[in-house]
């Protein structure tokens, strides 16, 4: 316990400093400016949300920060994202706001169904976990957009802080904690001659299926350096398609394998975009072979 | 977790690395696209760069993030000098003599959301005379790189 409120207050400590570089510059150019204007990030260089709520692809966090605020302005968006594999759904909802294109402060909140399978393990159909996950982001070097003759990708770090409401079932399985952080650095580059954006993340984790299942188990409470990856090929300024890699720890008695999808991702305004994909999320505690769509609403400025 | 760390730098260097090989673009006045040869066809050569920054020009007066830039400058002449970078930047056979980028933008106050909306600007004059999406990111990939010399706030 004390360790934990160790890490808790770290973690706050990084919310503020977070807060406080995005804020110290850009008071002065605001002073110039006689209205306050938005949205002038170019057409989808903001990314969506990942399912955890941070800017990025769906499964992963990117660098750049959310929203379509330069550097000059404050950016924000909502989303809803919808994951429903043959046997489980996850409905996820939040928020994120980009501070003069330097930081990222997000909440989400996930429900996780376990539909039928609940009523297999004897804790009812239906039966679901919540889990709230608060996320900070900095971006710390380059830029992912204007660098074109650069190959220095922007480089961004974070958090996402996790709680899960399921502690008891989730002791009783011989899982450590139900709350847990999530670390990562993440580089996305957009190589815009080829019209193609890569971003490759590592997070520091130990969360047994994102968290949904706790973290850490009685064995094992360690952090796992996991490697998660996008590929984006850009059609139009206002569609991309492409594919995610999110590799995963394995440390629980039931299998918990890496995730893949494919999308496309359409922003018809700024104000709003939709992302579909196709998703593989393997074996998930007693039913393999967990496919099924993805299918995400932004709105923001 | 040293043959997981491994595995990591390895993905990430093939991701970044791969990418490094295939982007080769350097620009200061805007290299040449040396190695697309149909690209400057695909602008409609000169009479298509005219057409372009003709409505470019248009747009950038109607929009309140942009105007103040240009409504007192010499349209005729900008739309000129950009005509003969963008044809030497594409092959044509162009040479550009205009003015280098830093000085001339030194004291215009442009800041990130003017340059933006400049290019959101350009996208849609390209856009209108029908350009490819790809031959207007290889094109936009020699231009990013001048926000160095163009924003200075």
């Amino acid at each position: 316990m004390q360790k934990f409120y160790g890490r808790a207050q770290s973690v706050r400590a990084i919310a503020l400093t977070a807060v406080l570089v995005g804020g110290t510059m850009p008071v002065t150019v605001h002073a110039q400016s006689n209205d306050f204007t938005t949205s002038s990030k170019l057409l989808l260089t903001g990314g969506i949300t990942n399912i955890e709520g941070s800017a990025g692809g769906g499964l992963t966090p990117w660098a750049v920060i959310g929203g379509y605020g330069t550097r000059d302005q404050i950016g924000a968006n909502a989303f809803v994202t919808n994951v429903r594999s043959k046997d489980y759904e996850l409905r996820t909802s939040g928020a994120l706001i980009g501070i003069y294109d330097r930081a990222e402060l997000s909440f989400a909140q996930q429900k996780f169904d376990t539909r039928q399978v609940g009523g297999l393990l004897g804790l009812g159909n239906g039966y679901k976990f919540t889990q709230k996950v608060y996320g900070a982001k900095v971006k710390v070097a380059g830029d992912a957009v204007l660098e074109q003759d650069s190959w220095l990708p922007q480089i961004a770090v974070g958090f996402q802080r996790k709680e899960n409401d399921r502690g008891d079932l989730l002791h009783a399985l011989g899982i450590k904690n139900d709350k847990g952080t999530d670390y990562y650095v993440s580089a996305t580059k957009l190589f815009l001659a080829q019209s193609v954006l890569l971003n490759g993340t590592v997070r520091f984790t130990k969360a047994n299926q994102t968290g949904i299942l706790g973290f850490g188990t009685n064995a094992r409470d360690k952090y796992d350096a996991v490697f998660e990856g996008s590929a984006a090929w850009l059609l139009r300024k206002d569609l991309a398609i492409g594919a995610e890699f999110r590799q995963k720890p394995d440390h629980l008695p039931f299998k918990e394998d890496n995730w893949y999808d494919i999308f496309i991702a359409w922003a018809p305004t700024k104000n709003v975009s939709v992302t579909l994909a196709y998703a593989d999320l393997g074996n998930i505690v007693i039913k393999d072979k967990q496919k099924g769509t993805y299918l995400s609403l932004q709105v923001g400025f | 977790m040293r043959h997981k760390l491994g595995f990591i730098f390895t993905a990430l260097g093939i991701v970044f690395g791969g990418a490094m090989l295939t982007s080769s673009v350097h620009a200061q006045e805007g290299a040449k696209l040396g190695d697309d040869a149909g690209i400057y066809k695909e602008f409609g050569e000169k009479a298509g760069l005219v057409q372009i920054m003709d409505d470019f020009m248009a747009n950038l007066l109607k929009d309140p993030r942009t105007k103040a830039s240009f409504e007192n400058a010499d349209k005729t002449r900008i739309k000129e000098q950009l005509v003969d970078q963008f044809c030497y930047i594409l092959n044509g056979p162009c040479e550009y003599k205009g003015a280098k980028m830093k000085p001339i933008h030194a004291n215009l106050g442009i800041n990130r959301e003017n340059f933006n909306a400049l290019v959101e600007q350009l996208q849609f004059a390209m856009d209108k005379n029908n350009v490819p999406f790809r031959a207007q990111n290889k094109l936009l990939a020699v231009l990013a790189p001048m926000h160095r010399d163009i924003i200075t706030r």
